[in-house]
Protein backbone atom coordinates (compact mmCIF):
# COMPACT_ATOMS: atom_id res chain seq x y z
CA UNK A 1 0.00 0.00 0.00
CA UNK A 2 1.49 3.17 -0.91
CA UNK A 3 1.11 6.34 1.79
CA UNK A 4 -0.72 7.93 -0.69
CA UNK A 5 -3.61 4.95 -0.85
CA UNK A 6 -3.42 4.53 3.00
CA UNK A 7 -3.77 8.17 3.77
CA UNK A 8 -7.41 7.89 1.60
CA UNK A 9 -8.46 4.92 3.86
CA UNK A 10 -7.44 6.70 6.92
CA UNK A 11 -9.31 9.54 5.93
CA UNK A 12 -12.37 7.21 5.02
CA UNK A 13 -12.00 5.36 7.72
CA UNK A 14 -12.53 8.66 9.92
CA UNK A 15 -15.17 9.48 7.98
CA UNK A 16 -17.36 6.14 8.38
CA UNK A 17 -16.42 5.99 12.04
CA UNK A 18 -17.74 9.06 12.88
CA UNK A 19 -20.73 8.87 10.97
CA UNK A 20 -21.46 5.25 12.69
CA UNK A 21 -20.78 6.90 15.94
CA UNK A 22 -23.11 9.87 15.32
CA UNK A 23 -25.72 7.64 14.22
CA UNK A 24 -25.98 5.36 17.16
CA UNK A 25 -25.80 8.37 19.46
CA UNK A 26 -28.69 10.19 17.41
CA UNK A 27 -30.38 6.84 17.36
CA UNK A 28 -30.23 6.16 21.45
CA UNK A 29 -31.20 9.89 21.72
CA UNK A 30 -34.69 9.76 19.41
CA UNK A 31 -36.47 10.81 22.29
CA UNK A 32 -34.40 13.87 23.19
CA UNK A 33 -33.38 15.12 19.58
CA UNK A 34 -37.63 15.45 18.70
CA UNK A 35 -38.52 18.85 19.70
CA UNK A 36 -42.19 17.64 19.83
CA UNK A 37 -44.36 14.36 19.72
CA UNK A 38 -47.72 14.61 17.92
CA UNK A 39 -51.20 13.61 18.69
CA UNK A 40 -50.54 10.23 17.80
CA UNK A 41 -47.33 9.74 19.75
CA UNK A 42 -48.93 11.05 22.83
CA UNK A 43 -51.69 8.29 22.43
CA UNK A 44 -49.20 5.52 21.59
CA UNK A 45 -47.53 6.16 24.70
CA UNK A 46 -44.18 7.42 23.38
CA UNK A 47 -43.93 10.68 24.53
CA UNK A 48 -42.73 10.99 28.32
CA UNK A 49 -46.36 12.12 29.93
CA UNK A 50 -45.40 12.14 33.69
CA UNK A 51 -42.96 14.66 32.79
CA UNK A 52 -43.27 18.26 31.02
CA UNK A 53 -42.96 17.61 26.82
CA UNK A 54 -43.82 19.12 23.69
CA UNK A 55 -47.06 18.48 21.72
CA UNK A 56 -46.86 19.65 18.19
CA UNK A 57 -49.87 19.56 15.41
CA UNK A 58 -52.46 21.47 13.82
CA UNK A 59 -54.84 24.00 15.51
CA UNK A 60 -58.09 21.97 14.50
CA UNK A 61 -60.70 24.42 12.90
CA UNK A 62 -63.48 25.76 14.70
CA UNK A 63 -61.52 24.77 18.14
CA UNK A 64 -60.02 27.73 18.92
CA UNK A 65 -62.24 29.24 21.87
CA UNK A 66 -61.00 32.14 24.37
CA UNK A 67 -62.92 33.75 27.41
CA UNK A 68 -63.61 37.72 26.88
CA UNK A 69 -61.63 39.46 29.66
CA UNK A 70 -58.87 36.58 30.11
CA UNK A 71 -55.92 35.26 28.28
CA UNK A 72 -57.35 31.58 29.08
CA UNK A 73 -57.93 29.57 25.89
CA UNK A 74 -58.93 26.54 24.49
CA UNK A 75 -58.07 24.71 21.91
CA UNK A 76 -57.56 21.39 20.10
CA UNK A 77 -54.06 19.64 18.50
CA UNK A 78 -54.42 17.40 15.63
CA UNK A 79 -52.34 15.41 13.46
CA UNK A 80 -55.56 14.47 11.34
CA UNK A 81 -55.55 10.87 12.76
CA UNK A 82 -55.70 11.36 16.77
CA UNK A 83 -56.98 15.05 19.19
CA UNK A 84 -55.41 16.10 22.36
CA UNK A 85 -57.08 19.26 23.64
CA UNK A 86 -54.92 22.07 24.86
CA UNK A 87 -55.67 24.90 28.07
CA UNK A 88 -53.43 27.66 27.84
CA UNK A 89 -53.21 31.32 29.30
CA UNK A 90 -51.15 33.95 27.77
CA UNK A 91 -50.14 35.68 24.59
CA UNK A 92 -49.89 33.34 21.46
CA UNK A 93 -47.73 34.60 18.31
CA UNK A 94 -48.42 36.29 15.12
CA UNK A 95 -48.78 32.86 13.16
CA UNK A 96 -50.96 30.94 15.74
CA UNK A 97 -54.06 30.38 13.64
CA UNK A 98 -56.69 27.70 13.11
CA UNK A 99 -55.45 24.30 10.75
CA UNK A 100 -51.72 25.97 10.92
CA UNK A 101 -48.94 24.34 12.69
CA UNK A 102 -48.23 24.59 16.84
CA UNK A 103 -46.23 23.30 19.16
CA UNK A 104 -47.37 23.64 23.06
CA UNK A 105 -44.76 23.25 25.93
CA UNK A 106 -46.65 21.51 28.76
CA UNK A 107 -48.03 18.43 30.61
CA UNK A 108 -50.64 16.39 29.81
CA UNK A 109 -53.32 16.39 32.80
CA UNK A 110 -55.19 13.16 34.28
CA UNK A 111 -58.15 14.58 32.63
CA UNK A 112 -56.51 14.04 28.97
CA UNK A 113 -56.27 17.73 28.55
CA UNK A 114 -52.78 18.88 28.01
CA UNK A 115 -51.49 22.01 30.35
CA UNK A 116 -49.82 24.59 27.86
CA UNK A 117 -47.29 27.38 29.40
CA UNK A 118 -45.63 28.15 25.97
CA UNK A 119 -47.16 28.27 22.79
CA UNK A 120 -45.19 28.68 19.83
CA UNK A 121 -46.23 28.59 16.44
CA UNK A 122 -44.81 26.27 13.75
CA UNK A 123 -45.07 27.65 9.72
CA UNK A 124 -44.97 25.40 6.97
CA UNK A 125 -42.72 25.61 4.04
CA UNK A 126 -45.29 27.52 1.78
CA UNK A 127 -45.15 31.24 0.69
CA UNK A 128 -47.85 32.86 -1.67
CA UNK A 129 -49.20 36.22 -2.07
CA UNK A 130 -52.31 37.62 -0.32
CA UNK A 131 -55.58 37.49 -2.32
CA UNK A 132 -55.71 41.31 -1.94
CA UNK A 133 -51.83 41.18 -3.47
CA UNK A 134 -53.87 39.86 -6.73
CA UNK A 135 -56.59 42.18 -6.90
CA UNK A 136 -54.25 45.16 -6.28
CA UNK A 137 -51.79 43.67 -8.95
CA UNK A 138 -54.60 43.11 -11.45
CA UNK A 139 -55.91 47.25 -10.70
CA UNK A 140 -52.19 48.31 -11.78
CA UNK A 141 -52.37 46.53 -14.86
CA UNK A 142 -50.55 43.32 -13.91
CA UNK A 143 -47.43 44.96 -12.40
CA UNK A 144 -47.18 45.25 -8.48
CA UNK A 145 -46.99 48.38 -7.10
CA UNK A 146 -43.13 50.06 -5.88
CA UNK A 147 -44.27 49.12 -2.28
CA UNK A 148 -46.85 46.04 -1.97
CA UNK A 149 -46.25 46.26 1.86
CA UNK A 150 -48.08 49.60 2.05
CA UNK A 151 -50.36 48.58 -0.78
CA UNK A 152 -52.11 46.30 0.85
CA UNK A 153 -54.92 48.05 2.25
CA UNK A 154 -57.07 46.86 4.04
CA UNK A 155 -55.23 43.60 5.35
CA UNK A 156 -56.14 40.40 4.34
CA UNK A 157 -58.84 38.66 6.59
CA UNK A 158 -55.93 36.34 7.20
CA UNK A 159 -53.93 38.78 8.55
CA UNK A 160 -56.67 39.88 11.06
CA UNK A 161 -55.01 39.49 15.00
CA UNK A 162 -56.80 35.76 16.21
CA UNK A 163 -58.03 37.42 19.31
CA UNK A 164 -60.20 40.39 17.55
CA UNK A 165 -61.23 37.64 15.22
CA UNK A 166 -62.46 35.76 18.03
CA UNK A 167 -63.24 37.75 20.76
CA UNK A 168 -67.47 38.85 20.77
CA UNK B 1 -4.86 10.07 -18.49
CA UNK B 2 -3.19 13.44 -18.35
CA UNK B 3 -2.28 15.04 -14.53
CA UNK B 4 0.02 18.16 -15.00
CA UNK B 5 -3.67 20.13 -14.54
CA UNK B 6 -3.42 18.56 -11.48
CA UNK B 7 -0.06 18.74 -10.39
CA UNK B 8 0.05 22.64 -11.25
CA UNK B 9 -3.44 23.22 -9.13
CA UNK B 10 -0.33 22.35 -6.34
CA UNK B 11 1.86 24.97 -7.35
CA UNK B 12 1.73 28.01 -4.93
CA UNK B 13 2.48 31.33 -7.61
CA UNK B 14 0.44 29.07 -10.35
CA UNK B 15 -2.89 29.64 -7.96
CA UNK B 16 -1.42 33.10 -6.58
CA UNK B 17 -1.82 34.17 -10.33
CA UNK B 18 -4.88 32.15 -10.93
CA UNK B 19 -6.92 33.37 -7.95
CA UNK B 20 -5.57 37.28 -9.13
CA UNK B 21 -7.56 36.62 -12.45
CA UNK B 22 -10.50 35.08 -11.33
CA UNK B 23 -12.01 37.44 -8.80
CA UNK B 24 -13.05 40.02 -10.81
CA UNK B 25 -15.00 37.50 -13.00
CA UNK B 26 -16.73 36.34 -9.55
CA UNK B 27 -16.71 39.83 -7.84
CA UNK B 28 -18.91 41.82 -10.40
CA UNK B 29 -21.34 39.01 -10.79
CA UNK B 30 -21.97 38.99 -7.60
CA UNK B 31 -22.32 42.46 -6.85
CA UNK B 32 -24.78 42.81 -9.62
CA UNK B 33 -26.98 39.43 -8.74
CA UNK B 34 -26.96 40.53 -4.96
CA UNK B 35 -28.50 43.77 -5.87
CA UNK B 36 -31.34 42.68 -8.59
CA UNK B 37 -32.03 39.76 -5.86
CA UNK B 38 -32.17 42.46 -3.14
CA UNK B 39 -34.25 44.63 -5.17
CA UNK B 40 -36.58 41.89 -6.42
CA UNK B 41 -37.04 40.26 -2.85
CA UNK B 42 -37.43 43.85 -1.06
CA UNK B 43 -39.46 45.67 -3.19
CA UNK B 44 -40.73 43.70 -6.52
CA UNK B 45 -42.01 40.67 -4.58
CA UNK B 46 -45.39 40.44 -3.33
CA UNK B 47 -46.03 39.77 0.60
CA UNK B 48 -46.69 36.70 2.12
CA UNK B 49 -50.54 35.58 2.72
CA UNK B 50 -49.48 35.16 6.56
CA UNK B 51 -46.19 36.11 7.31
CA UNK B 52 -46.71 39.80 5.15
CA UNK B 53 -43.33 41.56 4.68
CA UNK B 54 -41.36 39.68 7.45
CA UNK B 55 -41.06 36.55 4.81
CA UNK B 56 -38.45 38.97 3.33
CA UNK B 57 -35.62 38.05 5.67
CA UNK B 58 -35.82 34.61 3.73
CA UNK B 59 -34.07 36.70 1.25
CA UNK B 60 -30.62 36.93 3.14
CA UNK B 61 -31.38 33.87 5.98
CA UNK B 62 -32.09 30.98 3.22
CA UNK B 63 -28.55 31.92 1.00
CA UNK B 64 -26.54 32.29 4.12
CA UNK B 65 -27.81 28.81 5.63
CA UNK B 66 -27.03 27.36 2.16
CA UNK B 67 -23.76 28.79 1.87
CA UNK B 68 -22.35 28.06 5.69
CA UNK B 69 -23.21 24.56 4.54
CA UNK B 70 -21.74 24.42 0.97
CA UNK B 71 -18.43 26.37 2.48
CA UNK B 72 -18.14 23.33 4.88
CA UNK B 73 -18.69 21.10 2.19
CA UNK B 74 -15.84 23.15 0.48
CA UNK B 75 -13.42 23.03 2.87
CA UNK B 76 -13.67 19.48 4.22
CA UNK B 77 -13.25 18.65 0.60
CA UNK B 78 -9.70 20.95 0.56
CA UNK B 79 -9.04 19.87 3.67
CA UNK B 80 -8.87 16.18 2.60
CA UNK B 81 -7.60 16.61 -0.83
CA UNK B 82 -4.78 18.42 1.08
CA UNK B 83 -4.46 15.16 4.02
CA UNK B 84 -3.86 12.99 1.42
CA UNK B 85 -2.08 14.38 -1.55
CA UNK B 86 0.40 16.63 0.82
CA UNK B 87 -0.91 19.41 -1.00
CA UNK B 88 0.01 22.75 1.03
CA UNK B 89 -2.49 25.03 -1.44
CA UNK B 90 -5.30 22.79 -0.69
CA UNK B 91 -4.81 23.44 3.47
CA UNK B 92 -4.53 27.42 2.91
CA UNK B 93 -7.67 27.02 0.47
CA UNK B 94 -9.47 25.07 3.24
CA UNK B 95 -8.00 27.46 5.58
CA UNK B 96 -9.33 30.59 3.78
CA UNK B 97 -12.89 29.38 3.98
CA UNK B 98 -13.37 28.60 7.60
CA UNK B 99 -14.06 32.38 8.69
CA UNK B 100 -15.83 33.28 5.62
CA UNK B 101 -18.48 29.91 6.74
CA UNK B 102 -18.40 31.15 10.12
CA UNK B 103 -19.83 34.51 9.36
CA UNK B 104 -22.42 33.29 6.97
CA UNK B 105 -23.04 30.81 9.91
CA UNK B 106 -23.84 33.79 12.46
CA UNK B 107 -25.92 35.24 9.92
CA UNK B 108 -28.22 32.40 8.81
CA UNK B 109 -28.50 32.11 12.90
CA UNK B 110 -29.27 35.93 14.01
CA UNK B 111 -31.80 36.07 10.90
CA UNK B 112 -33.52 33.06 11.97
CA UNK B 113 -33.93 34.21 15.62
CA UNK B 114 -34.90 37.69 14.54
CA UNK B 115 -37.74 35.82 12.29
CA UNK B 116 -38.05 33.37 14.98
CA UNK B 117 -39.15 35.57 17.52
CA UNK B 118 -42.42 37.12 15.81
CA UNK B 119 -43.36 34.18 13.76
CA UNK B 120 -42.81 31.23 16.03
CA UNK B 121 -43.01 33.38 19.20
CA UNK B 122 -39.48 32.86 20.63
CA UNK B 123 -35.68 34.07 19.37
CA UNK B 124 -34.29 30.42 20.28
CA UNK B 125 -35.60 26.52 20.95
CA UNK B 126 -33.48 23.37 21.41
CA UNK B 127 -34.68 22.10 18.34
CA UNK B 128 -32.75 19.49 16.53
CA UNK B 129 -32.52 21.64 13.22
CA UNK B 130 -31.40 25.15 15.51
CA UNK B 131 -28.77 22.94 17.77
CA UNK B 132 -27.18 21.48 14.44
CA UNK B 133 -26.71 25.11 12.96
CA UNK B 134 -24.93 26.02 16.43
CA UNK B 135 -22.54 22.98 16.04
CA UNK B 136 -21.90 24.03 12.61
CA UNK B 137 -20.69 27.52 13.97
CA UNK B 138 -18.74 26.16 16.94
CA UNK B 139 -17.34 23.80 14.57
CA UNK B 140 -15.93 26.45 12.42
CA UNK B 141 -14.73 28.51 15.49
CA UNK B 142 -13.27 25.17 16.67
CA UNK B 143 -10.90 24.66 13.12
CA UNK B 144 -9.98 28.45 13.73
CA UNK B 145 -9.08 28.17 16.62
CA UNK B 146 -7.48 24.82 16.29
CA UNK B 147 -5.52 26.29 13.26
CA UNK B 148 -4.40 29.01 15.41
CA UNK B 149 -3.13 27.40 18.04
CA UNK B 150 -0.43 25.14 16.23
CA UNK B 151 2.75 27.37 15.22
CA UNK B 152 3.88 24.90 12.93
CA UNK B 153 2.34 25.62 9.66
CA UNK B 154 2.41 22.01 8.07
CA UNK B 155 0.96 20.22 11.75
CA UNK B 156 -1.73 23.29 12.26
CA UNK B 157 -3.02 21.73 8.67
CA UNK B 158 -3.08 18.18 9.39
CA UNK B 159 -4.50 18.51 12.87
CA UNK B 160 -7.01 21.13 11.52
CA UNK B 161 -8.00 19.21 8.77
CA UNK B 162 -9.01 16.15 10.57
CA UNK B 163 -11.14 18.21 12.65
CA UNK B 164 -12.87 19.62 9.09
CA UNK B 165 -13.76 15.80 8.19
CA UNK B 166 -15.03 14.75 11.27
CA UNK B 167 -16.94 18.00 10.75
CA UNK B 168 -18.61 16.93 7.71
CA UNK B 169 -21.44 14.30 9.03
CA UNK B 170 -22.67 17.05 10.90
CA UNK B 171 -23.61 18.75 7.38
CA UNK B 172 -26.54 15.75 6.29
CA UNK B 173 -27.65 16.08 10.09
CA UNK B 174 -28.55 19.72 9.61
CA UNK B 175 -30.13 18.97 6.03
CA UNK B 176 -31.98 16.28 6.84
CA UNK B 177 -33.29 17.40 10.55
CA UNK B 178 -36.60 18.94 9.62
CA UNK B 179 -37.39 15.39 7.64
CA UNK B 180 -35.81 12.95 10.48
CA UNK B 181 -37.19 14.74 13.65
CA UNK B 182 -40.21 16.53 14.47
CA UNK B 183 -38.40 20.22 14.29
CA UNK B 184 -40.12 23.92 14.84
CA UNK B 185 -38.23 24.53 11.51
CA UNK B 186 -40.14 24.19 8.18
CA UNK B 187 -39.16 21.68 5.48
CA UNK B 188 -37.19 23.58 2.86
CA UNK B 189 -39.20 25.39 0.30
CA UNK B 190 -36.52 25.53 -2.49
CA UNK B 191 -34.01 23.03 -2.04
CA UNK B 192 -35.77 19.33 -2.21
CA UNK B 193 -36.92 17.39 -4.80
CA UNK B 194 -40.04 18.53 -5.57
CA UNK B 195 -41.13 21.72 -7.36
CA UNK B 196 -40.07 24.64 -5.04
CA UNK B 197 -43.18 25.99 -2.45
CA UNK B 198 -43.27 29.10 -3.21
CA UNK B 199 -44.27 31.40 -6.92
CA UNK B 200 -42.08 32.26 -8.94
CA UNK B 201 -41.46 36.36 -8.27
CA UNK B 202 -40.77 34.95 -5.06
CA UNK B 203 -38.43 32.22 -5.90
CA UNK B 204 -36.57 33.64 -8.78
CA UNK B 205 -35.05 36.99 -5.95
CA UNK B 206 -34.36 34.65 -3.90
CA UNK B 207 -32.69 32.19 -6.46
CA UNK B 208 -30.58 35.00 -7.89
CA UNK B 209 -29.58 35.59 -4.06
CA UNK B 210 -28.29 32.27 -3.69
CA UNK B 211 -26.08 32.54 -7.14
CA UNK B 212 -25.00 36.09 -5.84
CA UNK B 213 -23.78 34.71 -2.14
CA UNK B 214 -21.89 31.82 -3.79
CA UNK B 215 -20.03 34.04 -5.93
CA UNK B 216 -19.43 36.65 -3.07
CA UNK B 217 -17.92 33.54 -1.29
CA UNK B 218 -16.22 32.00 -4.40
CA UNK B 219 -14.43 35.77 -5.00
CA UNK B 220 -13.92 36.66 -0.62
CA UNK B 221 -12.20 33.16 -1.27
CA UNK B 222 -9.78 33.63 -3.49
CA UNK B 223 -8.88 36.97 -2.23
CA UNK B 224 -8.27 35.64 1.41
CA UNK B 225 -6.59 32.59 -0.50
CA UNK B 226 -4.12 34.87 -1.80
CA UNK B 227 -3.55 36.28 1.28
CA UNK B 228 -2.98 32.86 2.91
CA UNK B 229 -0.51 32.10 0.31
CA UNK B 230 1.25 34.71 0.50
CA UNK B 231 1.99 34.38 3.95
CA UNK B 232 3.42 30.64 3.70
CA UNK B 233 5.46 31.53 0.90
CA UNK B 234 6.65 34.51 2.41
CA UNK B 235 10.63 33.38 2.02
CA UNK B 236 9.91 32.37 -1.13
CA UNK B 237 11.44 34.53 -3.93
CA UNK B 238 8.65 34.61 -6.12
CA UNK B 239 6.36 35.93 -3.04
CA UNK B 240 9.06 38.50 -2.02
CA UNK B 241 8.98 39.75 -5.55
CA UNK B 242 5.27 40.05 -5.85
CA UNK B 243 4.87 41.86 -2.51
CA UNK B 244 8.14 43.95 -3.62
CA UNK B 245 5.97 45.02 -6.84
Amino acid sequence: MTPRRRRIVLVVGILAGVSIAGALALRAFQENVMFFFDPTQVAAGEAPTGERFRLGGMVRPGTVERRSGSLDMNFVVTDFKRDVPVRYSGVVPDLFRENQGVVAHGRLGADGVFVADEILAKHDENYMPPEVARAIKDKHGGVMPVDPGKAVDPPSPGAVPLNLKLNP
Amino acid sequence: MDWTWFHRLASPPYIYRLAATLTPWFAWPAGLLIAAGLYGGLVLAPPDYQQGDGFRIIYVHAPSAWLSLMIYSVMATAAAVGLIWRMKVAHAAAASCAGIGAWFTVVSLVTGMLWGKPMWGTYWVWDPRLTAQLILLFLYLGYMGLRSGIEDTARADRASAVLAIVGVVNIPIIRFSVEWWNSIHQAPSVMKMDRPSMPAEMLIPLLTMMVGFTLYFAAIMLVRLRAEILRRERSASWAREVVAS
